[in-house]
C-alpha cells in the first residue's frame, strides 16, 4: 500500500523534471492534483498577440433583477485581459464600466457566458476554497477613499485585515514589517499606522486604499475610477503609484475611468464602453491616433485640452447612437486591424478599411 | 470677435463689476481662529468670465461665498471691502440684507445639482417660486416664462417636463435645471462652483457650451470655480490661482498657460496628464496644502516649492506686475533673485498640446 503522501511527492518530483527551469509554487501543484475545476482552453480573441491572457470573458451577460424581471446592463460582452497590462476600461456613467468590473470580483452575478481567469472557469458557482483563493488574488480600489476605509479602525488594522483573513504573516512581528513594508511603498510613513482615516487627506487615503490591496500581493486589481474624487496635483501621485505596482510587481489592472486623458496616461490597451456594449478596443496610441468608431471620436474631442488657443477653436462631435442602421446589417465586433477592434456592421467595417 | 474685443480694451478702460479690496475671511472652529482667506483682492470687469483655480482648501469657494453672503455660520469677513454696484456686500449681515443681491442680482450654480434641488418639489415650481419671489409675477406668467427658461437651458419638451420631479432626471438635465433657476432672474453675476465636477466628459461638453451661449444671449459676467485646467482654458478670459487663501497668480488665460510665472502654477500645470511622455512618471506637487490652525509665516508655497527661496520663508512675496494683465506673488520676480527657467514640461506646453490636436484634427478629417 502506498500512503498518500508517497504519491503526492512523486507527483512533484514528476512535473520539476518536466518543467526543468519553472519554478512552480508547491501550492499549485497540490492544487492541480485536487482537479478541483477543469482548465479550460480559451482562445485569445486577437489571432496576433503571443501575450497571456489573464482573464477572458466569453458571451458575459451581466444584469439586475428589478420587480423578477432583468434589466441587462451588459448584454453580451468578450474581452481579454492579458498578464501584466493596464486595461482602460472608459465610457460615460451608465455604460456599465463598473458593472463589468464587480462581475469580475464576484460582487455581483453574471446571467449567463463565462468568465475565465487563467482558463479556469471563476463566475457561476464555485467550490469554496476556490472563492476564497479568488479573494486573495483579485483586489480592488474604489473610488470614494473617504467611504471604502473603515472610520473607526486605525490605517494599521485597515491594510492588515486582509493579512489576518488569510493568516499570511507568521507572527506579530511579521505582519507588523509586511504592512509597514507596504506604507513605505505608497509613500506614508509609519507613524501614520496608528491614525485614523479622517486624519488623512484625500489623497493620502486612496494610497491607504491603494496599500490594502497591494499588501495582498494580488494578480489583478480592479480600479474603480481610483482617482475622479482626487484633486489634480494628487491625482498626479496616485497614478505615478499605480505605474509602480504594474512595472515593479508585475500586477495587472483594470482600470476603470470616464477620464480618457488619464486612461490615456496609465493604459496599454483601451477598451471605450457604450451602454454595455465595448465599441472600440486599441492600444492606447492607436485609439488616440486613429479612433473608428464615432463614439471614441465624440469622446475624444470632448475632452478638454489645457490650451486656450486649442480649445476655443475645438470642434465638438456629439456621438447620436441613431447614426447607425442595425436593422438589416448587425453589427459585430472584428479585429480590424493587429489588435484593433471595432463593433461594426458589413457596411461600416468596409467604412473604416478605407480611413486606415 | 467679441474674444478680440476684449483683449483690445485696456484694464482700464473695462468697466469693473465687483472690486474686492484686502478681504479676509475668518472661520471659528474650537476655539481657534482659522484664517482662510488673507487679504485677498481682485477686479473682477463686466462680461468676462473669469475662472478662480486651486486645489481643494485653497479658499476658492469660500472667496466666492462671501459675495452671496453663505460662509457658514462660524466663518466671517474680518476685513476688506467688497463693491459691488456702488454697495459694500462685505457690511450685509441679515438674510433681509441680502435679499436684494443673492439670487437676483449674483446667483450661483453649485456642484452636484441634485443637492441644489429639493427633490419633493417639481421642477417648475422650482422655477416659479424663484420667478414670483424676485420677479414678481403671477402664477401664469411665471410658469409660462418656467416654460421659456427650460427651452433656453435646452430641455426637450418642456411644457411636459415642467411637472416632473428631479429624480426623473440625469446629471446633466438636473444642472441644465439649475442653471434655469439660476437665470431667472437675469442675473449680472453667476458664479458657477465647479458645475461639471460631477459630471461625465461628454456631457460636461455640452453644459460649458450652453453656459458660453447663455453669457453671449444674457450678457452676464460668470466667475468660474473649478480645479481642471482644461475646463479653465475652454472657458475663461481670465484666470486667478489661489493657494493657501491667497490669490498667487492672475492674469489672462494666455498669460498663465503660456507665461505661468509662479511655481505653483507650473506644478500644477506640469502635473497634468496630457502633457506627460510615454512611460515618464508625472510629475506632482509634494506635501501637504498648508494648514490654517497656525499663522503662515511668508510665502504658503514654500514648503513644497523646489525653486523656493530663503526669503520665502520669512517675509511674505508682494504681488510683482508682468504686464498690464498680469500678476504673480512669488520672490522670484524680485529683481534680487536668482534667475529660475520654468520647468521644461511649461516651456514646451504649446509645442506638445499642438501635436495632440493634430491628432483631433484627423478626428475630424475622418468624420468629413
Amino acid at each position: 500500500m502506498i500512503k498518500h503522501d508517497e504519491v503526492l511527492n512523486e507527483n512533484i518530483d514528476n512535473k520539476k523534471t518536466v518543467e526543468f527551469n519553472v519554478n512552480i509554487p508547491i501550492d499549485n501543484l497540490k492544487k492541480d492534483n485536487q482537479k478541483s475545476s477543469e482548465e479550460h482552453d480559451i482562445i485569445p480573441m486577437s489571432k496576433n498577440s503571443d501575450k497571456k491572457v489573464l482573464v477572458a470573458f466569453r458571451d458575459v451577460k451581466i444584469g439586475f433583477y428589478n420587480h423578477n424581471q432583468l434589466a441587462v446592463i451588459v448584454p453580451k460582452l468578450n474581452l481579454d485581459i492579458y498578464e501584466g497590462e493596464v486595461l482602460g476600461l472608459v465610457g460615460e456613467s451608465g455604460s456599465g464600466k463598473t458593472t463589468i468590473g464587480r462581475a469580475l470580483l464576484r460582487i455581483i452575478p453574471t446571467q449567463g457566458g463565462t468568465i475565465y481567469y487563467r482558463n479556469k472557469r471563476i463566475s457561476g458557482k464555485l467550490p469554496h476554497g476556490e472563492k476564497r483563493e479568488l479573494k486573495k488574488k483579485i483586489q480592488m480600489i474604489f473610488q470614494d477613499p473617504s467611504a471604502c476605509l473603515n472610520d473607526r479602525s486605525n490605517v494599521d488594522y485597515i491594510i492588515s485585515e486582509g493579512l489576518r483573513a488569510f493568516h499570511l504573516y507568521e507572527n506579530e512581528q511579521d505582519r507588523l514589517h509586511k504592512v509597514s513594508n507596504s506604507i513605505a511603498e505608497v509613500g506614508l510613513r509609519p507613524e501614520h499606522l496608528s491614525r485614523f482615516p479622517h486624519e488623512f487627506s484625500g489623497g493620502q487615503r486612496q494610497r491607504i486604499g491603494i496599500a490594502r490591496s497591494v499588501i495582498m500581493n494580488p494578480e489583478l486589481i480592479v480600479a474603480d475610477e481610483p482617482i475622479s474624487a482626487l484633486d489634480v496635483s494628487i491625482r498626479a501621485q496616485v497614478l505615478n503609484l499605480i505605474r509602480k505596482f504594474q512595472q515593479e510587481k508585475k500586477m495587472t489592472f483594470l482600470f476603470i475611468a470616464h477620464d480618457l486623458s488619464v486612461v490615456k496616461y496609465i493604459s496599454d490597451r483601451i477598451a471605450v464602453i457604450y451602454h454595455g456594449k465595448i465599441v472600440e478596443l486599441a492600444s492606447a496610441k492607436r485609439l488616440f491616433e486613429k479612433p473608428l468608431h464615432p463614439y471614441t471620436k465624440a469622446l475624444l474631442t470632448a475632452v478638454p485640452i489645457p490650451d486656450p488657443r486649442l480649445e476655443k477653436n475645438k470642434k465638438i462631435e456629439i456621438y447620436d447612437g441613431s447614426c447607425h442602421d442595425y436593422s438589416v446589417d448587425k453589427p459585430e465586433f472584428v479585429e480590424i486591424e493587429e489588435n484593433h477592434f471595432v463593433l461594426a456592421n458589413k457596411k461600416e467595417l468596409e467604412e473604416y478599411r478605407k480611413l486606415l | 470677435m467679441q474674444e478680440n474685443d476684449i483683449n483690445v480694451k485696456t484694464e482700464n478702460e473695462r468697466e469693473i463689476e465687483i472690486s474686492v479690496k484686502d478681504l479676509s475671511v475668518c472661520f471659528l472652529s474650537h476655539g481657534n481662529k482659522l484664517h482662510v482667506i488673507r487679504n485677498v483682492s481682485l477686479d473682477i470687469y463686466k462680461g468676462e468670465t473669469i475662472a478662480i483655480v486651486g486645489e481643494s482648501g485653497s479658499g476658492k469657494s469660500v472667496f466666492t461665498k462671501t459675495f452671496t453672503g453663505m460662509l457658514e455660520s462660524n466663518g466671517y469677513i474680518s476685513s476688506g471691502t467688497i463693491m459691488f454696484q456702488n454697495e459694500d456686500l462685505a457690511k450685509l449681515k441679515t438674510s433681509k440684507d441680502w435679499l436684494h443681491i443673492r439670487g437676483k442680482k449674483i446667483a450661483t450654480i453649485f456642484q452636484d445639482p441634485m443637492t441644489s434641488l429639493n427633490p419633493l418639489l417639481r421642477i417648475g415650481s422650482q422655477i416659479i417660486e424663484v420667478l414670483r419671489l424676485h420677479r414678481g409675477m403671477n402664477k401664469e406668467e411665471a410658469e409660462k416664462e418656467a416654460i421659456e427658461l427650460l427651452r433656453r437651458v435646452r430641455i426637450p419638451e418642456p411644457e411636459k417636463r415642467i411637472h416632473d420631479f428631479p429624480f426623473m432626471y440625469s446629471g446633466g438635465m438636473r444642472q441644465r435645471v439649475v442653471i434655469a433657476i439660476a437665470l431667472a432672474c437675469n442675473p449680472d453675476v453667476l458664479i458657477c462652483d465647479e458645475p461639471t465636477t460631477a459630471l461625465d466628459v461628454t456631457v460636461q461638453t455640452q453644459i460649458l457650451e450652453l453656459i458660453k451661449d447663455l453669457q453671449k444671449e444674457y450678457n452676464f459676467t460668470t466667475i468660474f470655480i473649478t480645479h481642471d485646467l482644461g475646463v479653465v482654458a475652454g472657458i475663461a478670459d481670465r484666470v486667478a490661482v489661489m493657494y493657501g487663501g491667497q490669490i498667487v497668480e492672475y492674469g489672462s488665460v494666455e498669460d498663465i498657460f503660456y507665461r505661468p510665472a509662479h511655481p505653483y502654477t507650473w506644478a500644477l500645470l506640469s502635473s497634468l496628464p496630457q502633457l506627460a511622455d510615454d512611460g515618464e512618471a508625472l510629475s506632482y506637487i509634494h506635501g501637504n496644502p498648508p494648514s490654517f490652525n497656525e499663522e503662515i509665516v511668508g510665502d504658503a508655497f514654500a514648503p513644497r516649492n523646489k525653486y523656493a527661496l530663503k526669503i520665502d520663508y520669512i517675509q511674505e512675496p508682494p504681488m510683482f506686475k508682468i504686464s498690464d494683465s498680469h500678476y504673480a506673488k512669488t520672490w522670484l520676480l524680485d529683481k534680487r533673485a536668482p534667475k529660475v527657467e520654468p520647468p521644461k514640461i511649461v516651456q514646451n506646453l504649446s509645442k506638445k498640446l499642438n501635436s495632440m490636436v493634430i491628432d483631433n484634427k484627423k478626428v475630424g478629417d475622418n468624420s468629413d
